[in-house]
């Protein structure tokens, strides 16, 4: 077990993987210097062959991956910043979702697509984005949003293993945050959720870095005697929908928080599909917890006024439980 | 045409050795019986024989494509389709130079790219009627055929769209040290994307072994090509440093003979090429455009280019070779109305799709969402 910031677990799953498999490459803007620090080290451990600096042209080298995964590669693209993905959309939605179950399912298409997302802090809305809730209803594309930097690395190995397109992301709001990574072996099946916290009260489903803001709310409110249980998805497509489910219909109540917009996002998928599947058992209206509907903005006082926050998940959660409710 | 003697000439038809041990790209599915491809007694043959082969596909294109649009006319097609009647040249003279484990991309108007490389016609016709039967099980349709297995990494129904695939196709076979080569057949239309532009860059830098193919055929739907776009599309190449020629795209000969350069520069480490075929469309931007798009072209601009026909200007070519007789090109034409006759049998006696079909092939690991 070593302690180690994300973009140090991913850049230790990528070389495990390029190490275990010669037709892994890396392409993107600066993966040679790396600015994240997840492809650190790469091109000094593997060459430049298979760790290439591209130009900044987003579309051509997705569809450029697009390709290559179809003709014996596996490669592994890094976006820099998730708002990058609208750039190259044509290649995303219209190429890497599409040509696998358009073709009948001839060809497989093994990349994964890595990048940093969300707000990082007045970074504003060019470079804020969290694209999970379109990518999750793209049908044809997988997306992996890891909250510690153990699933970080385990799950970027099994992206890169993995048959199919995999977008990867790295809530940058966690990258300054480190974790205990195995040294070896901890392996994540895509789809695979986890209970991070046990609880009888509530289900709080939370993504990316709402994970730890959950986990914190739901230690104060143990203090009160309400008992919470976190559920951390962290692949949202595939989803484990068992294991919310499950845990909903032993707890009655759903909040999900959801770092992206109100309108369409994943806390609306999921608490369509827990009311559709638990509504016998759902004692209270789900509740979400996400970004008004509006671009990041610049200011950290705007910032802060349209993302999720501790106090707004807590507000949620103790709604969720009020008599009123 | 001493340039076309000579080793590597012939249209190889056999299956090549893919890389289908470590890559994506899965073996042949099924074959369509007795209107699959007989052209191995070809190979090794004279200069008569290969260049007959390659009017025979020609054929082949002009009789599929004149069936389709007298099926769409008859409403017996779901969709609709573009037809590449007048541009046969073009796919014919590339794709006789590539050995079956080379690859293509292709666009919306790709039927003739499919059967030049050798696809199926009763497997695509039983596509483009979203058949059971057909190569992509009736979820690609006219648009986005693919045959994988022959390297045909599909048509795209994205104007541009196959550009940076066909790029990433030829980075692959770089990256892998492998000698075969892709083919980026694209349109006047896509030469104003950007992704051309990028990959030009792209392929230029790092020296890909991939041939772009712009087929001008003069008209960016029911625009003049000349009338939206700056300058010569060969010269955007030359910016980038990637070797570029125009040529007369209804000269199948003179396809074949830049292409086969532009091939063996790719495949020998020479990096990328650019060829622009200037040629006609001779039928709609779609079928049923006329029911919108008025008369947007003068007819005799179109009576000229038909009169510039690229079947007819070869078969001419080969009636000068020594035993040709028109009573052999004809017993062509009338080989390939059988071929194409049986494939619309084939199509219409296909079951359709079972509808629980549709949740299917979306993920290689298997499962819906």
């Amino acid at each position: 077990m070593t302690a180690m910031y994300f973009a140090n677990a991913i850049a230790r799953g990528l070389s495990e993987a390029m190490a275990e498999d010669d037709s892994v490459i890396v392409i993107g803007e600066d993966v040679e210097l790396s600015t994240i620090g997840a492809t650190k080290g790469l091109a000094e451990s593997f060459g430049k062959k298979r760790v290439r600096n591209s130009p900044i042209s987003e579309a051509t080298v997705v569809g450029s991956c697009v390709g290559a995964a179809a003709c014996g590669l596996r490669p592994v693209m890094d976006l820099m910043f998730s708002s990058f993905f609208y750039v190259a959309l044509d290649q995303v939605a219209n190429q890497a979702a599409r040509l696998r179950y358009m073709s009948g399912g001839q060809v497989r298409l093994p990349l994964v697509l890595f990048t940093g997302t969300g707000p990082s802090g007045s970074a504003a809305a060019q470079h804020s984005e969290n694209p999970h809730p379109l990518l999750m209803s793209l049908s044809g594309i997988k997306v992996v949003f890891p909250s510690t930097p153990a699933d970080a690395r385990a799950l970027v190995i099994e992206s890169v293993r993995d048959p199919d397109p995999v977008v990867f992301l790295l809530d940058l709001m966690l990258a300054g945050s480190r974790g205990e990574v195995l040294d070896g072996g901890g392996g994540v099946r895509l789809g695979q959720g986890v209970i991070r916290r046990a609880g009888d009260d509530m289900t709080v489903v939370a993504i990316g870095s709402a994970v730890p803001l959950a986990l914190t709310v739901a230690d104060e409110l143990a203090v009160t005697g309400v008992s919470a249980e976190v559920i951390d998805p962290r692949t949202l497509v595939p989803f484990d929908w068992p294991l919310v489910f499950d845990s909903v219909r032993r707890t009655g109540r759903l909040v999900v928080a959801d770092p992206a917009r109100r309108t369409c996002g994943a806390a609306a998928e999921i608490a369509a599909r827990v009311m559709e599947n638990c509504w016998p058992e759902l004692r209270t209206a789900p509740a979400r917890v996400t970004w008004e509907d509006v671009p990041i903005p610049f200011s950290p006082v705007l910032e802060r006024a349209v993302t999720l926050s501790a106090a707004k998940i807590r507000a949620a959660m103790t709604a969720a439980l009020s008599p009123a409710s | 045409m001493s340039e076309l003697e000579g080793r590597g000439a012939a249209w190889t038809e056999e299956r090549g050795t893919s890389d289908e041990g470590r890559g994506s790209l899965k073996a042949p599915r099924r074959r369509a019986g007795d209107t699959a491809d007989a052209g191995a007694r070809y190979q090794g043959g004279t200069q008569t024989e290969r260049e007959l082969l390659m009017l025979t596909r020609m054929v082949r294109i002009r009789l599929f494509e004149e069936k389709l649009q007298q099926l769409f006319a008859q409403g017996r097609l779901p969709g609709f389709v573009h037809l590449y009647v007048g541009e046969e040249a073009i796919a014919v003279g590339a794709c006789s130079v590539l050995r079956d484990d080379d690859k293509i991309t292709s666009t919306h108007r790709g039927h003739g790219h499919l059967i030049a490389k050798g696809a199926d016609p009763a497997l695509m016709m039983a596509e483009i009627m979203g058949k059971r039967a057909g190569l992509c099980r009736g979820k690609g349709g006219s648009m986005h055929i693919a045959d994988y297995s022959l390297g045909i990494l599909g048509a795209n129904g994205i104007v541009g769209g196959g550009i940076p695939i066909a790029t990433g196709s030829a980075l692959a076979d770089s990256v892998l040290g492998r000698d075969t080569v892709t083919v980026c057949f694209f349109g006047d239309g896509a030469a104003n994307q950007g992704v051309l532009l990028e990959a030009l860059n792209l392929s230029s830098v790092w020296q890909l072994p991939v041939v772009y193919i712009c087929e001008n055929n003069g008209y960016t739907e029911w625009m003049r090509t000349q009338d939206i776009t700056a300058g010569e599309i060969a010269d955007r190449a030359r910016a980038f440093n990637v070797a570029a020629s125009a040529i007369d795209g209804n000269d199948v000969l003179a396809v074949q003979r830049i292409v086969r350069a532009a091939v063996s520069r790719a495949r020998g480490g020479g990096g990328p090429s650019l060829i622009e075929a200037k040629t006609y469309r001779i039928l709609a931007h779609n079928e049923g455009e006329e029911a919108f798009s008025g008369k947007y072209r003068p007819q005799h601009e179109i009576d000229r280019w038909k009169s510039r026909d690229p079947i007819a200007g070869f078969s001419s070519v080969l009636l000068t070779h020594p035993g040709m007789t028109q009573d052999v090109l004809d017993e062509v034409w009338a080989a390939e109305a059988a071929v194409i006759a049986g494939a619309v049998d084939f199509a219409l006696a296909s079951p359709e799709p079972d509808p629980g079909e549709a949740v299917e092939d979306l993920y290689a690991a298997g499962g819906t969402a």
